[in-house]
């Protein structure tokens, strides 16, 4: 059945995304049909969706982050009396149970571009009489919730997507995102923070994008203040986290402000396990493999914080010969560690995810574009065990942006491809400067703007050209 | 420190063949109580390392664990009851992981494992 999913108007490519990962998770194997209703721009909250049960509707849209209400659609119009003869055709056996007299309802206005006065909204939920609502009216608590909804091409521009024509809906609400999550969840009252925490509705969204469920073992290799974990434990699942840097897993700043302390603030389970490795270097004994659900992170990528790895000083000074450590200061030695380069990490993260999660799990992971890139589904890393399931921009400024890609795991993990990755990982140790050099993202991002953009009249005109709008060019 | 973190860890020093199991050597070992989830050692118990569970749990003093265990065990609430505590309830606070190999120490301390490699190792 066809209903009316009404998105937030915030993170415009992550919406039809995490309604697809969602309807997987509970249940929906074969991919989801969308359409857009008449006289709609892709980037309106107003989408249609087909979905098997209403059951399935109510649980996509009740674990959501960005659905503000899947809705029965009873009927739509561009007036008001194109909406009362949908609603009149709608057929009555839909209708007539949601308004008997046993039942208690409420009718909500809402519009999209524009504040409706609360005279107006009355005036409008009055000129609906012509639906036979025989139960009572309950504002707080109802059994049903209706809501009318309207977006119209206001004149003026507001800073939202084109609306061609006026377009009213008029629906029974299935379910909706519970957002109270997000300020038990935001940052700014979390104890422990590092400077690339992760977003609460981000580590949510990461987390839908992963199908993470009770039960489930996930693991994020740059774990940091366990930002991204604290959502997966939320959503039940058992967590496990790695950093190379041993002040964030172990230390923290103090027996309360640390990882641990993260989890205990909200309730939640604590990690199985936080230790410090390198994801270049993982501990995993040979032979340990498909043991995680998923595996979700943001990689260090340079831009606001570089990656590190394992045998500093010796790839710095480019000697050959081993540096060694002498035996008396072996036991307290603190190891210094050389920068990661992007594409190195990458292909390490995309290694690991390959050996280590199960047949079908997800790796769920940021990636950054210049924006100057055509963002193009070719751009991103690719692996042979893995299958491109979504990639969803988030534009950070003008000069770049970051891409939550989900990929799943459809193929296993064969001797052939861990020598292939063994050959590429030499590779990157042996030329390690180069790989440095290129895509060094940070000098692309804080650079002086002619070093990159080439001929800087052709790209601020093409700048200008791109529509901006909040919720996709901020 | 987990025991379920000390069977999926091994020594990945250079040049070493066979760094797993990692001998543990204790200073101090707590145990926290952890909501016990009978799905959850069901999907693990395929992924272990038997032999090197039973032994670490025998160093950090726990003994109930059956020698030899496979997957019809898991049928036995005692069993994953046992398993459980091995698996998730006991910890190493304080403490090392010394490579079979080398003997390299990795330490633990306040129950995280730092499996840095040195410079040399790498």
């Amino acid at each position: 059945m066809w209903y009316l999913c009404v998105f937030y108007h915030r993170l415009l490519s992550y919406r039809r995304a995490e309604v697809e990962s969602l309807a997987e998770m509970f249940g929906v194997f074969s991919s989801l049909e969308w359409r857009l209703p008449e006289n709609q721009h892709p980037d309106s909250p107003f989408h249609l969706v087909n979905l098997p049960s209403e059951d399935i509707a109510r649980n996509i849209a009740n674990r959501s982050i960005l659905v503000k209400g899947i809705y029965e659609l009873w009927g739509e119009g561009s007036s008001f009396e194109q909406l009362e003869e949908a609603i009149k055709s709608y057929p009555e056996d839909r209708k007539l149970p949601y308004l008997t007299c046993e039942t208690t309802f409420k009718v909500t206005v809402d519009s999209f571009g524009k504040a409706i006065s609360f005279q107006e909204q009355n005036d409008r939920i009055k000129s609906l009489a012509y639906i036979p609502f025989k139960g009572r009216v309950n504002l707080k608590n109802p059994d049903i919730n209706f809501w009318l909804m309207e977006t119209d091409d206001y004149g003026a521009p507001n800073g939202l997507p084109p609306v061609v024509q006026k377009r009213i809906f008029f629906g029974r609400l299935v379910g909706g995102a519970d957002r109270k999550l997000l300020p038990t969840y935001q940052l700014k009252s979390r104890r422990y923070l590092g400077p690339t925490a992760m977003d609460a509705e981000m580590a949510f969204l990461m987390a839908n994008q992963a199908l993470v469920m009770p039960g489930k073992l996930v693991y994020d290799p740059f774990v940091g203040t366990g930002s991204i974990l604290v959502a997966a434990a939320h959503f039940g699942a058992m967590t496990m986290g790695a950093d190379i840097d041993i002040r964030a897993v172990r230390d923290g700043r103090g027996p309360d402000c640390n990882v641990w302390s993260n989890f205990k603030q909200y309730g939640l389970p604590l990690p199985v396990a936080l230790l410090r490795a390198d994801n270049n270097l993982p501990p995993w004994r040979s032979g340990l493999k498909e043991i995680f659900d998923a595996i979700i992170c943001d990689p260090p990528y340079g831009v606001r914080a570089g990656g590190r790895k394992s045998g500093g000083r010796k790839l710095l000074k480019g000697i050959v010969g081993p540096y060694t450590v002498p035996d008396d200061k072996r036991t307290d030695h603190i190891p210094s560690t050389a920068p990661y380069s992007l594409a190195e990490c990458v292909h390490d993260l995309l290694d690991l995810a390959a050996r280590m999660l199960v047949m079908g799990g997800r790796l769920v992971y940021f990636y950054p574009v210049l924006r100057e890139d055509d963002v193009m589904e070719n751009h991103f890393p690719e692996h042979q065990c893995f299958k491109l399931i979504a990639s969803s921009e988030q534009i950070l400024s003008s000069r770049y942006s970051r891409v939550l890609v989900t990929m799943v795991k459809t193929g296993s993990y064969t001797d052939k491809v861990a020598e292939a990755a063994k050959i590429k990982h030499q590779e990157f140790k042996e030329n390690y400067v180069k790989w440095l050099e290129h895509g060094n993202l940070h000098s692309s991002v804080f650079g002086p703007a002619h070093l990159h953009l080439g001929e800087e009249t052709d790209s601020k005109l093409c700048k200008e050209l791109k529509p901006k709008y909040r919720g996709k060019y901020v | 420190m987990r025991l379920f973190t000390h069977n999926m860890l091994s020594s990945n020093i250079k040049g070493v063949a066979n760094g797993f199991p990692l001998r543990i050597e204790v200073d101090q070992v707590v145990e926290k109580q952890v909501d016990f989830n009978p799905d959850f050692l069901r999907n693990m118990f395929p992924k272990l390392e038997w032999k090197a569970l039973v032994d670490a749990a025998r160093t950090m003093g726990y003994t109930e664990l059956p020698e030899e265990a496979d997957s019809s065990m898991l049928e036995s609430e005692e069993f994953l009851r046992k398993l459980h505590h091995a698996l998730l309830e006991i910890h190493l606070e304080e403490g090392a992981l010394v490579c079979p190999e080398t003997g390299r120490k990795f330490p633990v301390n306040k129950g995280i494992p730092n499996m840095l490699l040195h410079e040399d190792e790498v």
